[in-house]
């Protein structure tokens, strides 16, 4: 059972963050920022505090998706203050998306500098007091995962949400960020496949426009759980380019309850605390 | 051995091992002897080896998921229609190499010869090198860190043995780093014709590429053009026939970031859902669907002057275009 708020042994920025997730796929465009995202309003809706670590350095994406691009990142005596994209501050961003001087500056860096602003990231950031801490990366599984898996060790983290398309090329990928997730002793919590169909507006029928299947399919080959099927929905895309709070807005899109029950699948998964 | 510090002024840097930010890193001793300014042999061996490479192109995007190795894929099977066209893919997405699945090619091993790694054949004249091949099964993960993937790139480049080949195309991982570099300062001496930047429609994707745009102009790399994949969707079983965005260019997609930018647009290509079966089945989906809409874009996009396909010249860099209204 995961260790209880007050007795987590790690001091530092992280002390209180109740429950830290990572968001991965070996893939890339399958909607880790997307998921991540929508996870984090879910949770907030459900009345929780909730942090996003952004370590996605090449591609930093989450800003734009919570309309904070341009923020600045503040100072403070335990280390940087993370932004907050809600006046509630019931949610917290940080990314390197915001220490960038213009935002279309490419962050042309070797393994070596990752490693190094990842762990600034996980050990400098005060983010206070959250429910959860909700980690969004890069595709992959190279210097970025490893150094925030080892980075997050101490912190024990709750798990991995991995993230896939239908289509076998996609799969064939994650497969390998699932054998990762074994290796470094990083629990699964589930699998989650996007894009799994579109339903044409002007004729009311759904295609499988990146095939169909894969994710169960793969959740089953590798026994962990599976999450659930999110559709491919316009309102949803559109919604995170704007910025928006697409939970809130959009309750009737399809997308909606595929991923209200995904952060249920995640509220329902996690060890009660004794406050 | 990641302690590298913040302000590191660079392993080959006049600097190197004696700034003030070079106390205390474990490396010090060895950037202060010299050792990282000299240049890495492999760069003239691969400058040698890749005299028989006519054409390189790298197929770059910041973005994932934006269509590089399907486009990187058809690319060289459009290329390869020319039973007289020599063809080379070679996939350097080292933790997820999709090309040897889109290929057909899943399961075949590499072969040593005297002469070198020898390419997996899809055809006489397509020859296809990954990492893929290298694993022995299909959850083996590549669990490593940038140098050791420096180094098996170095190795793609030097060591595979291509022969004559009219078209080297090189199919990247998203992002900005590592490989990117690496392929790049590996084949600097050998001149790379230049890059095929791909996007999909969404600013998300767009503010990922105009990094990797910059990327190219900071590392010295032309760009031959972008593509817009993903344009776009027709539903198959629509009467009406109404095209829906589903990725929708919400800041005027790729056509206004190549004016913006001042680089060719080198196409459109609409979203098709045959064309994620043909990659999952291993098939070309020039062939698999040669009326498709998306079959004739990526036709265009290949016989675009901008590719120096039969004999056109090759534009060596950024184009400023003139009287272009996008393809």
């Amino acid at each position: 059972m995961e260790a209880a708020a007050g007795e987590r042994a790690e001091p530092g920025n992280l002390a209180g963050v109740q429950h830290i997730i990572l968001v991965l796929s070996g893939k890339g465009g399958v909607g880790k920022s997307t998921i991540s995202t929508q996870l984090a309003l879910a949770l907030r809706h459900a009345g929780k505090k909730v942090g996003i670590l952004d370590v996605d350095l090449c591609g930093p994406s989450i800003p734009r998706m919570l309309q904070s691009q341009g923020r600045a990142v503040h100072q403070c005596d335990s280390g940087w203050v993370p932004v907050f994209v809600d006046q509630e501050q019931s949610v917290s961003l940080m990314s390197v998306g915001f220490l960038l001087e213009k935002p279309d500056e490419a962050v042309v860096w070797r393994g070596p500098k990752k490693n190094a602003l990842i762990k600034q990231f996980v050990s400098d950031v005060a983010w206070g007091e959250l429910d959860y801490l909700v980690v969004d990366t890069p595709p992959g599984t190279s210097d970025e995962h490893m150094a925030t898996v080892e980075a997050l060790r101490p912190y024990r983290p709750l798990g991995a949400l991995v993230v896939t398309t239908p289509q076998a090329v996609s799969v064939g990928d994650v497969r390998r960020e699932l054998t990762f997730c074994r290796k470094t002793g990083l629990r699964v919590m589930g699998v989650v496949e996007n894009m799994s169909g579109f339903t044409c507006p002007h004729c009311m029928e759904c295609t499988s426009i990146f095939s169909s299947g894969g994710g169960e399919e793969l959740a089953r080959h590798a026994g962990v759980p599976f999450l659930g099927s999110v559709p491919l929905d316009p309102e949803l895309t559109r919604s995170l380019e704007e910025g928006r709070d697409f939970i809130q807005e959009f309750p009737k899109s399809p997308a909606f309850p595929a991923l209200t029950s995904i952060a249920q699948k995640i509220l329902d998964a996690t060890p009660a605390c004794l406050s | 051995m990641e302690e590298v510090p913040h302000d590191c002024p660079g392993a080959d840097s006049a600097q190197a091992g004696r700034g003030a930010s070079c106390q205390g890193c474990p490396n010090q001793r060895l950037c202060a002897s010299g050792a990282g300014a000299a240049p890495d042999p492999a760069i003239e061996e691969i400058k040698e080896k890749m005299k028989t490479v006519k054409h390189k192109i790298l197929v770059l995007s910041g973005k994932g998921g934006v269509g590089k190795s399907t486009f990187s894929a058809h690319l060289a099977h459009g290329l390869a229609e020319d039973e007289n066209t020599q063809i080379a893919l070679l996939d350097i997405d080292i933790c997820g190499p999709s090309i040897p699945k889109i290929m057909g090619l899943e399961g075949e091993q590499v072969h040593q010869s005297g002469s070198g790694w020898s390419p997996v054949y899809v055809e006489d004249n397509l020859g296809v090198m990954s990492v893929g091949f290298l694993l022995s099964s299909p959850d083996d993960a590549v669990i490593w860190r940038g140098p050791k993937k420096n180094g098996m790139i170095k190795q793609f480049l030097r060591d595979v043995d291509w022969g004559e080949v009219d078209y080297l195309i090189v199919d990247t991982p998203p992002g900005t780093s590592d490989e990117h570099l690496s392929v790049v300062q590996y084949l600097a001496t050998a001149h790379i014709d230049g890059a095929v930047i791909i996007t999909t429609p969404q600013e998300v994707s767009l503010q990922d590429v105009r990094k990797e745009i910059n990327f190219c102009h900071k590392v010295k790399l032309p760009i031959i053009g972008v593509v817009e994949n993903m344009s776009g969707f027709i539903c198959p079983k629509c009467k009406v026939r109404k095209e829906s965005q589903i990725f929708p260019p919400t800041t005027g997609g790729a056509e206004v970031m190549c004016q913006d930018l001042k680089v060719p647009l080198l196409g459109k290509v609409p979203l098709d859902p045959r064309i994620g079966k043909s990659c999952d089945k291993g098939q070309s989906f020039l062939v698999d669907a040669p009326d498709s809409p998306a079959t004739s874009a990526y036709r265009s996009i290949i016989q675009s002057e901008y590719l120096g396909v039969e004999g056109v010249s090759v534009h060596t860099s950024v184009q400023i275009p003139t009287g272009l209204e996008g393809a």
